[in-house]
């Protein structure tokens, strides 16, 4: 098992013929995702390595019945795109996209919370289940099959994260970016809920940042209900206040969202908190008494 | 991206938000004239994008053109320190000039994004005058809020229950819900992520009038709006940050030492709390990007070498689709012709990390190799504290 995608998950991807859609569909056929269709308007007819090109998304899905989308398009046509995979009835949307205005995203949000769309990001490296597949960023061979799932708001951060744990022998059931932004879909909450009920999942390593309630509200969720062991880390304790730190959404603003208050907050829902970015593949190892 | 009040003040105005009558004025002579031409008294405000102001100096009511002339004198091409700016403050390159107003009362407006709840929300408080997080932390229970839908907006029996709550008269509720509505409409039509009225003033007559305006439009829509992205303010932003600005480098200056160089937001933070855990303190947050490729590498770099509070350079790159051995080579590239007598201490790690460090160790160019953070963190301090000793 694994959380949200496995090697029977078929992928939609937009915007497949621009420079970052190309290359990650290469490389995501590389790992053995399954690549059914790529949208790109005007460009019906074209394939690229073989995965056919259409002009719309009802289209595809029609020709090819994908389950998921991902979303290269750039920022100012991406909020368009998560509707337009929505309203084609896709249940999973990733959007890679970095830059989306806020307001467009307000909109998508509240009408994919109507229609029942699960989203993924913006502004999101994407999610591998290792072993199955990668829709996503990041470099597969880092990554190892196993039993810690982990969720994220960043990339590279995530990445070294895995690679602390895979040189350790740790291998990963699902790792997920919920993404850099303000307002997103799927949050930290709605994935804790899918690794409990996830059986090859042990354990949950948790990279949180300042900005926002979303550790917060998770910490509120694994004091309620969570079942496994959790190791956290948050980006930012050295952050000024008042200033965007590279993902629009880490920002301390009126005093809230700091560091701090995230870190005592999953401390007290019983996470073993690691300040040192360098030591969460060590805290994990503990935990599993490796 | 902020801009200043005179200018939020004409989109307001465009919005159909009552502002007092003014005029912009960049020496001590146009402010005096402006005095003259619009009637005493007036007041002079110091156009910064930082708040605080008037306890800072910056904002004085005076009765006389001559009066206006001098107080302009004193704050036009000085630094105007706030308890936002910084000790270095700001330097006013402006002042607003307006007619003074007969304030009955003051109130708060503010509108801004809810995260949690993925709305707008649209507060007010009788509290006018004071910051919105003092009346939150003193008396929370004066602020009344309403949010709006994302896809219909603020409807019209929210801006009326909102006024109503602030206990005044018929008339001057139905000016204040007028105001809500129109503050509503140009939060939305203009992208913010922050319009906010403190205070709206009461005047005589019983109508509102916007004293204050404060407006932040959101960055990634200023495509929408071209018109309001030329009126970003270069005096506002710092040398560097305006540098690395040009080369989509995500910098922010910081007051420490020891300048570093990462690839990706997330890390960028954590690798300046791994600075401040080895007892050092970071110099910036430079973000050159996931892929961080060659050039962007080499005008970060750039920037870090001309900070000159930068003692020591960390460099920490996780190498995932671009292999560590291009990006060691893209580093050596970047660096090589640069002429700096500072410590580098570079930590690489991902695909084909060997490679990456026996090309560095083989540069030449004296980099101090870390391979686990812990390492690099350590590698830093001393660095830092041999420059200091």
């Amino acid at each position: 098992m694994s959380i949200l995608v496995d090697e029977k998950t078929r992928v939609l991807v937009q915007g497949i013929t621009g420079k970052e859609g190309s290359f990650h569909t290469r490389r995501m056929i590389e790992y053995g995702t399954q690549v059914v269709a790529g949208v790109t308007p005007g460009k019906r007819g074209e394939a690229l390595d073989g995965v056919p090109v259409f002009n719309t998304v009802a289209e595809a899905v029609e020709a090819t019945r994908p389950n998921a989308a991902m979303i290269f398009v750039p920022p100012r046509f991406a909020a368009d795109a998560i509707l337009e995979a929505s309203e084609a009835g896709i249940d999973l949307v990733i959007c890679l996209t970095e830059g989306i205005p806020i307001h467009d995203m307000l909109v998508v949000r509240s009408e994919l919370d109507r229609r029942g769309t699960m989203l993924l990001g913006p502004n999101t490296p994407g999610i591998i289940s290792p072993g199955k597949t990668k829709l996503g960023l990041m470099a597969g061979y880092i990554h190892k099959e196993g039993a810690v799932g982990i969720l994220s708001r960043s990339g590279t951060l995530t990445y070294e994260v895995v690679h602390q744990l895979s040189t350790r022998g740790i291998g990963q059931s699902s790792c997920a970016g919920i993404g850099g932004d303000p307002i997103i879909g799927l949050a930290f909450t709605d994935l804790l809920a899918r690794f409990d009920a996830d059986p090859q999942t042990r354990a949950v390593v948790l990279i949180g940042e300042i900005g926002g309630t979303a550790e917060e509200e998770a910490a509120a969720y694994i004091a309620d209900r969570f079942t496994k062991p959790v190791v956290s880390f948050i980006a930012g304790r050295t952050a000024p206040p008042g200033r965007r730190m590279g993902h629009a959404g880490a920002i301390v603003s009126g005093g809230k969202g700091t560091a701090k208050e995230k870190t005592a907050a999953l401390q007290e829902a019983g996470v073993r908190v690691v300040e040192n970015p360098g030591e969460i593949g060590a805290a994990m190892a503990e935990l599993l008494g490796r | 991206m902020k801009i200043h009040e005179f200018q939020a003040k004409e989109v307001f105005s465009s919005f159909g938000i009552p502002v007092p009558t003014g005029k912009v004025a960049a020496t001590p002579a146009e402010a005096r004239d402006a005095a003259r031409a619009l009637g005493l008294p007036v007041v002079v405000k110091a156009q910064i994008y930082a708040g605080g102001r008037g306890k800072a100096g910056g904002v004085r009511l005076v009765e006389s053109a001559e009066e206006a002339e001098s107080a302009a004198a004193a704050m036009l091409d000085r630094p105007l320190v706030t308890h936002q700016t910084g000790p270095e403050g700001r330097i006013v390159k402006r002042v607003l000039v307006e007619n003074a107003s007969d304030i009955e009362q003051e109130v708060y407006l503010g509108i801004t994004i809810d995260r949690a709840r993925r709305a707008p929300v649209v507060m007010a408080s009788p509290a006018g005058g004071v910051e919105i997080e003092e009346i939150a932390r003193k008396t929370p229970e004066r602020i009344f809020k309403e949010w709006a839908s994302p896809q219909i907006g603020l409807r019209p029996f929210q801006a009326h229950r909102l006024a109503d709550r602030l206990g005044l008269n018929a008339k001057t509720t139905r000016a204040v819900a007028a105001v809500i509505t129109n503050l509503y409409r140009a939060f939305a039509e203009t992208d913010c992520t922050l319009a906010e009225i403190n205070p709206l003033a009461i005047v005589s007559d019983g109508a509102a009038l916007a004293i204050d305006a404060k407006l932040n439009l959101d960055d990634n829509a200023l495509f929408r709006h071209p018109d309001l992205a030329s009126l970003r303010d270069p005096n506002e932003i710092s040398d560097l940050e305006l540098e690395a600005g040009k080369y989509n480098l995500n910098y922010i200056k910081l007051d420490g030492n020891v300048g570093c160089l990462v690839n990706g937001a997330g890390l960028a933070m954590a690798t300046m709390d791994l600075i401040g855990l080895a007892g050092a303190s970071p110099a910036n947050f430079l973000d050159v990007g996931g892929g961080a490729n060659e050039e962007m590498i080499e005008h970060g770099f750039d920037i870090l070498l001309s900070d000159s509070d930068v003692e020591a350079v960390f460099i920490n790159i996780f190498g995932g689709i671009l292999r560590c051995d291009i990006l060691a080579r893209g580093i050596v590239a970047a660096t090589r012709h640069r002429d700096f007598d500072l410590p580098v201490v570079i930590r690489l790690e991902g695909t084909n990390v060997e490679e990456g460090r026996r090309i560095l160790a083989e540069s030449g160019l004296g980099f101090r190799s870390a391979s686990t953070l812990s390492e690099a963190a350590a590698l830093v301090a001393q660095a830092v504290s041999k420059e200091a000793a």
